[in-house]
């Protein structure tokens, strides 16, 4: 606990007693934190183990077991490639292995920088666009491998413009 | 509770209604496999799907261990679809099971392998990928394998119920699930006491004691006189490793074995507990004098220090200075027994015997190195002498060498059973308080093998008041007393494993599948069928307390001086840590 800030240690005692009246409050915890910071350290598992007297063996298990949930801080923009069923006979797995070669991590990593953390989805539900790309919130439709260099380059230009 | 009508493969049973039908199954004589349920409030994941039964009117097939009885219930074990799915999940359990069994160290306790040979499955039916494994050697008591890990949960289970540390958990999803500490730590780097009760459930090689009989063969290969010295509670166990029942004393013949494995010496750790009261029961009478807090808590168990490092520092001073038995008994056989027979003590070799996982560690302190050589487990004991080819039922009964440190008392021995050291401080204390013997002897109070036991003893018209307590969870409100400052008692014996030394991670396992013969109830039995053990071993000695150990008179008569001398001092006592490393800041 030593590594946190006070003003995140306040804000995650906040978020802990959000919940304190729940039988099962630890998703909800979980889930506030990650939209927060973008991750769930250990450090922060500890303290919300603490706080809610649920060990942390079981904290990080629930972290480890949800795609949804991250150890690390995840970068500014991520590129989520779709590897749902048909977006993967549609060529996805050749879209993520492009932008894996383009942005020189492997899926799950994210680019030194920060800036950008390369994600496999499961299924979004736009299997009409597959195969579909996510960039934050943003979906791109049937894209190629030739695509994925423009993709790289406009979150490039929309960094520095910003 | 009340009783309700099942059947069973087309017979009439009434059975308890309370029990699932793995449990009814069983009482009723049918050995139904499992590998993930352990006792009755453990574990109730239905993680393994070994246990699958039909029961008439259900939905598909029922995993029996989760499943309770009710009336009228037809339950069928042996039906086409029943076997062929046990089968099935057994299987497909050992597809991702590294299958050395030959080499394994579970060889002829693996409950995998029982399940297996039950099921009959077959080799090769789902071959293909393994997830990758991890192999943690790292720390001194306890060794991880995840490729023997079939996910069953028990030891997660355990670490939670027993000790209420939760130190092991599942981790990841699917076919990368492992179970661990957090980031797959090792147990050195994480807040782990060590004490081996997930050993003692695991139904697998995953999860074992730190072997050292590799360094006790180096020290005979290299010469060492090498002096064994054996705990009060593997006497209490050790015959079952023989096929004995549960309950069987096996002190003479272990020590027939013993003189067998030629070793220097053979000496008994009852009189390194004899010399811990000596030394624990002075120290307790010096705090109530003045001199330090109160409550002493005592400080036998290494599981229990190590618990009081990671957890509650802030109470070390409450804590007993003196070394565990064997620990005391390692310094007195290097310095009094060399110096008396002229032994250089770096000649000596010294390998305890103990019921105990967490003693590997301690033996490995800095603030006693050198005290203690090699630690091995009554199991790793029981793999010598059936090495050796020694045959346990012709043995001899014997005892150990009477040479300066042989005697022991009745009080040394029940120090393997939760309670023990309070009642042999207290006939101690009793006397050094009152200048009479209690004329009870027994303090009957502190017996038995409940979570917390209180007491107040009447020391001739002074009232002393006691706790008893085993198990950290169940130590915990005692400790946050403690803490608080509000503790009602003078003494607090605290031992790590539930029901203490004789449930210790060392002692031989309890698989009930693996024990045909005994009751189905063994689970609930086997603590009081050992610690009875110890009891009558008490009753059988002439002397009873500690302080009336000629060896021990003699060794403070000639050497130590009396309790608390600063020889004393030097070699029986010993230090705490308060700034042990918590996760998540070891790395």
């Amino acid at each position: 606990m030593t590594h946190l800030q006070p003003s995140a240690v306040k804000q995650i005692t906040e978020i802990c007693n959000r919940y304190k009246d729940e039988p099962t409050p630890l998703m909800m915890i979980l889930s506030d934190i990650q939209k927060e910071y973008g991750y769930i350290p250990p450090e922060v598992q500890e303290l919300v183990s603490s706080l809610t007297g649920v060990p942390v063996s079981e904290i990080y298990g629930v972290v480890t077991f949800y795609s949804f949930f991250s150890l690390t801080p995840k970068g500014k923009y991520v590129i989520g490639v779709c590897l749902g069923t048909a977006c993967y006979v549609k060529g996805a797995q050749l879209v993520l292995d492009k932008f894996s070669e383009l942005l020189g991590i492997e899926p799950g990593q994210t680019t030194e920088d920060g800036l950008i953390t390369l994600d496999i989805l499961r299924c979004v539900g736009a299997c009409a666009l597959a195969p579909a790309v996510r960039v934050n919130d943003k979906v791109h439709p049937q894209v190629k491998p030739s695509m994925c260099q423009t993709i790289i380059d406009e979150i490039k230009k929309a960094e520095v413009s910003a | 509770m009340a009783l309700v009508n099942i059947s069973i493969e087309g017979q009439h049973y009434q059975v308890d209604d309370s029990l699932t039908v793995l449990e009814a199954c069983r009482e009723c004589g049918y050995n139904v496999p499992s590998l993930c349920s352990f006792h009755h409030d453990e574990c109730s994941l239905a993680s393994c799907r070994v246990c699958l039964v039909e029961v008439k009117g259900a939905k598909g097939l029922v995993a029996s261990c989760a499943y309770p009885v009710n009336e009228g219930m037809e339950i069928t074990i042996s039906s086409p679809k029943a076997v062929e799915a046990r089968r099935t999940s057994v299987e497909l359990i050992l597809s991702n099971h590294r299958k050395n069994c030959l080499q394994c160290p579970k060889e002829g306790h693996c409950e995998l392998l029982k399940v297996a040979e039950m099921v009959g499955a077959r080799d090769g039916m789902y071959e293909g990928e393994m997830s990758e494994a991890t192999l943690d050697e790292l720390a001194p008591a306890l060794v991880r394998d995840t490729s023997k890990c079939i996910l069953c949960g028990r030891c997660v289970e355990r670490c939670k119920k027993a000790q209420g540390i939760s130190i092991l958990g599942f981790e990841n999803r699917g076919f990368n699930t492992i179970v661990s500490p957090i980031e797959n730590r090792s147990f050195a780097t994480s807040p782990c006491i060590q004490c081996g009760q997930c050993v003692n459930v695991c139904p697998t090689g995953a999860l074992m004691e730190h072997s050292e009989i590799d360094k006790v063969d180096a020290a005979f290969k290299a010469g060492k006189k090498v002096i064994v010295q054996v705990a009060p509670a593997v006497r209490s166990a050790i015959a079952e490793e023989f096929g004995e029942p549960i309950g069987t004393n096996g002190t003479g013949k272990m020590f027939a074995a013993l003189h067998r494995l030629g070793f220097y010496r053979v000496f008994d750790t009852n009189f390194g507990a004899d010399l811990t009261i000596m030394e624990e029961a002075n120290e307790l009478l010096e705090r109530i004098k003045g001199k330090g807090v109160l409550p002493q808590i005592t400080s036998c168990s290494p599981g229990w220090i190590n618990y009081l490092e990671y957890y509650y520092p802030e109470i070390i001073p409450h804590v007993s200075t003196c070394k565990s038995p064997h620990m005391m008994q390692g310094a007195t056989i290097k310095s009094y027994f060399a110096e008396k027979h002229e032994i250089d003590p770096k000649d000596i070799f010294v390998v305890s015997i103990m019921p105990c996982v967490a003693k590997k560690y301690e033996r490995q302190r800095s603030q006693m190195p050198d005290d203690v050589d090699a630690v091995l487990t009554t199991r790793e004991l029981a793999k010598l002498i059936k090495r050796a080819g020694i045959n346990w039922n012709k043995l001899p009964e014997e005892g150990p060498d009477m040479d300066l440190l042989g005697e022991y008392s009745g009080a040394g021995v029940i120090f393997g059973v939760t309670g023990g050291v309070m009642e042999a401080a207290l006939r101690t204390a009793y006397y050094w308080m009152t200048g009479k013997e209690y004329a009870a002897i027994n303090f009957t109070e502190v017996r038995g093998l409940e979570g917390v036991k209180e007491a107040t003893v009447d020391f001739d018209g002074t009232p002393v008041s006691v706790a008893v307590t085993s198990g950290m969870k169940n130590a915990k409100p005692l400790l946050e007393q403690v803490k608080a400052g509000t503790s009602p008692y003078a003494f607090i014996e605290v031992m790590c494993c539930p029901g203490g030394c004789i449930n210790g991670g060392g002692q031989p396992y309890v698989h009930p599948l693996l024990l045909p013969d005994e009751e189905p109830d063994i689970l609930d039995t086997y603590c009081a069928k050992r610690s009875a053990v110890l009891y009558s071993e008490d009753e059988r000695q002439a002397v009873r307390q500690s302080h009336n150990n000629p060896d021990i008179q003699k060794l403070y008569s000639e050497y130590l001086g009396k309790p608390g001398s600063e020889k004393a001092e030097e070699l029986l006592h010993t230090s705490y840590v308060s700034d042990r490393a918590k996760w998540p800041d070891v790395k």
